[in-house]
């Protein structure tokens, strides 16, 4: 990141977790919790002959947003791709339920998850397959305690496996265009159902199938960013303000909402088809427009809702 | 075991359970003491997909509105989630969520819920419908799994030979039931000998886990020593923080 930058100028997919979260949150209001200095790091690495990270690749803490008190966890996408080990989850998991027992007691205004992961770290699948389960209760129990969760994702792991789940748990999602949201990675499908199924190599393919601009247009993504800190900044202050409660009447609605898209979209094979389907002008383009002329289009029925 | 066998063996007392689309399962069961339960489940090893988590979120649901806390019991012998483009296109993460977000609106609802494994699940398809319920039963023959070696020998570079006998040591990353036990997965390991029905009624007669306590179980049974420790710091120093 260049020097020159104001922190909340600097491009989300390019910057460290701990930038993310220095231009995120109001200036120098990030208190980290269980920070590098304590060195809790992962015990399981050492036997891969790999090198862990002092913070086992997430930030987490308490800070400001709009001079409101959040609660932050960021993982760094750089180390391990992001991914969930032992540690790793349970820093979150404590972040979370501390949330949730402040609920009603000075705790945060909402929870900001900045994921950027490839899913369970598989050096210790094991415990990382565990953390994420652990992780969508106590998501569903922050929510229920009537603090929002929201999901900000652009960066360079994208938000895979577990973390794919974890990101359609929270109460409102915000994608910038470098966002790729998905269960099973390209290669894994490649490496499993061969190259036909789905050619990993084709970026475009890629990110028509996984990428952001699909997940916003499906209704899997709240909000589209163009990329820069600020623009996560500011989406994350007008997301923070109405969340939709988890409650029985919301996951009702997401049951008709998926459902629906099933019935519409489930012979679909390419986004092409889908905003065929849906009426958009040019689908053919979609993916390649700029920006501001995505953002002009006007999302398809049902797209925008609170059924999450 | 067949489905047959483990129905039979399960519920005794009779069962209208019948199989649906995509490898669901939906019924009710009746259990001595304790009435009707309702019956979810996934099975013949067929991959979770959008199709089939939809199926389930949608009997899970209709559960909680009919207001009766119903005890739950998913039956899974699914495989990992379904790996296909359709399926991501769709947004298979979403369906997952909605299908692991359900089955957690059903505890907060007070539904007493028990997954019995007794297959494969693995991956996507082991958290949405195996780890996502208050008590995580294996069955003689359960095979649960977040990722087979030789695919995680293929991700690490690590020869397969060296992870086997890696596994003998840490139950921190191989596939099955004792792994995931030690860990604080597999709540209850059932071997053919026992009566599986008296099991089933003693689990599902257990008060609703208003807290999740898998980290505390596995550093009781030392499979996964720092998480209840990690997120105990956590908690405490935002808690010093407030």
């Amino acid at each position: 990141m260049s020097n020159l930058l104001q922190p909340h100028e600097a491009d989300w997919y390019e910057a460290s977790a701990r930038e993310r979260v220095a231009g995120l949150l109001d200036p120098k209001s990030f208190v980290e919790f269980v920070g590098p200095e304590q060195r809790a790091m992962s015990p399981h690495l050492a036997q891969f002959d790999l090198t862990g990270a002092f913070d086992d690749g997430i930030v987490v803490g308490r800070g400001r947003l709009d001079r409101q008190e959040v609660f932050v966890a960021a993982q760094e996408g750089r180390f391990m791709g992001g991914a969930f080990g032992e540690v790793h989850g349970a820093k979150l998991l404590g972040l979370l339920r501390a949330a949730r027992d402040g609920a009603g007691r000075g705790g945060p205004r909402a929870v900001l998850l900045l994921l950027d992961t490839g899913g369970v770290r598989l050096q210790e699948a094991n415990a990382g397959e565990l953390a994420i389960s652990e992780i969508i209760n106590a998501i569903a129990q922050v929510r229920s305690a009537g603090i929002p969760v929201l999901g900000l994702v652009g960066g360079r792991a994208g938000a895979f496996g577990g973390g794919g789940i974890i990101t359609a748990c929270c109460s409102r999602i915000v994608v910038s265009k470098h966002a790729r949201v998905s269960v099973s990675g390209p290669e894994v499908i490649e490496t499993n159902k061969g190259v036909e199924e789905f050619d990993s190599k084709d970026r475009a393919l890629v990110w028509r199938v996984c990428g952001a601009r699909t997940r916003y247009l499906t209704g899997g993504a709240d909000c589209y960013v163009k990329g820069s800190i600020q623009d996560f900044r500011e989406a994350a202050i007008a997301l923070m303000a109405h969340a939709p409660p988890f409650e029985l009447a919301t996951l009702t609605a997401e049951q008709q909402r998926l459902a629906e898209r099933l019935e519409r979209f489930g012979d679909c094979r390419d986004a092409p088809e889908i905003w065929r389907k849906a009426g958009l002008p040019q689908p053919e383009r979609i993916a390649e427009i700029t920006d501001d002329a995505f953002l002009a289009i006007q999302r398809p029925t049902g797209a925008d809702h609170d059924a999450r | 075991m067949t489905l047959d066998e483990v129905l039979a063996s399960l519920f005794p007392s009779g069962h209208q359970v019948e199989r649906g689309p995509s490898g669901t399962l939906h019924g009710t069961a009746k259990i001595d003491g304790q009435g009707d339960v309702t019956v979810v489940g996934i099975v013949g090893g067929t991959p979770l997909g959008v199709d089939g988590a939809i199926l389930l979120a949608g009997h899970v649901l209709a559960a909680v509105e009919s207001g009766g806390r119903a005890r739950i019991v998913v039956l899974v012998d699914t495989a990992s989630q379904n790996m296909a483009r359709r399926d991501e296109l769709l947004g298979l993460n979403e369906y997952l969520a909605h299908l692991a977000k359900s089955l957690a609106l059903a505890s907060a609802h007070g539904h007493r819920i028990v997954s019995v494994l007794f297959g494969h699940a693995a991956a996507g398809a082991f958290i949405a419908a195996a780890l996502s319920s208050q008590s995580l039963v294996a069955l003689p023959g359960a095979e649960p799994s977040v990722m087979d070696l030789p695919s995680i020998s293929r991700v690490t570079k690590l020869p397969l030979e060296q992870l086997k006998e890696l596994a003998k040591t840490t139950p921190i990353f191989a596939p099955g039931i004792e792994p995931l036990f030690a860990i604080g997965a597999v709540t209850e390991t059932w071997t053919a000998d026992q009566p599986f029905a008296s099991r089933l009624a003693t689990l599902l007669r257990q008060p609703v886990a208003t807290s999740d306590l898998r980290d505390r179980i596995g550093l009781e049974r030392k499979g996964r020593l720092l998480a209840h420790k990690i997120a105990e710091r956590v908690a405490a120093e935002a808690a010093a923080h407030a």
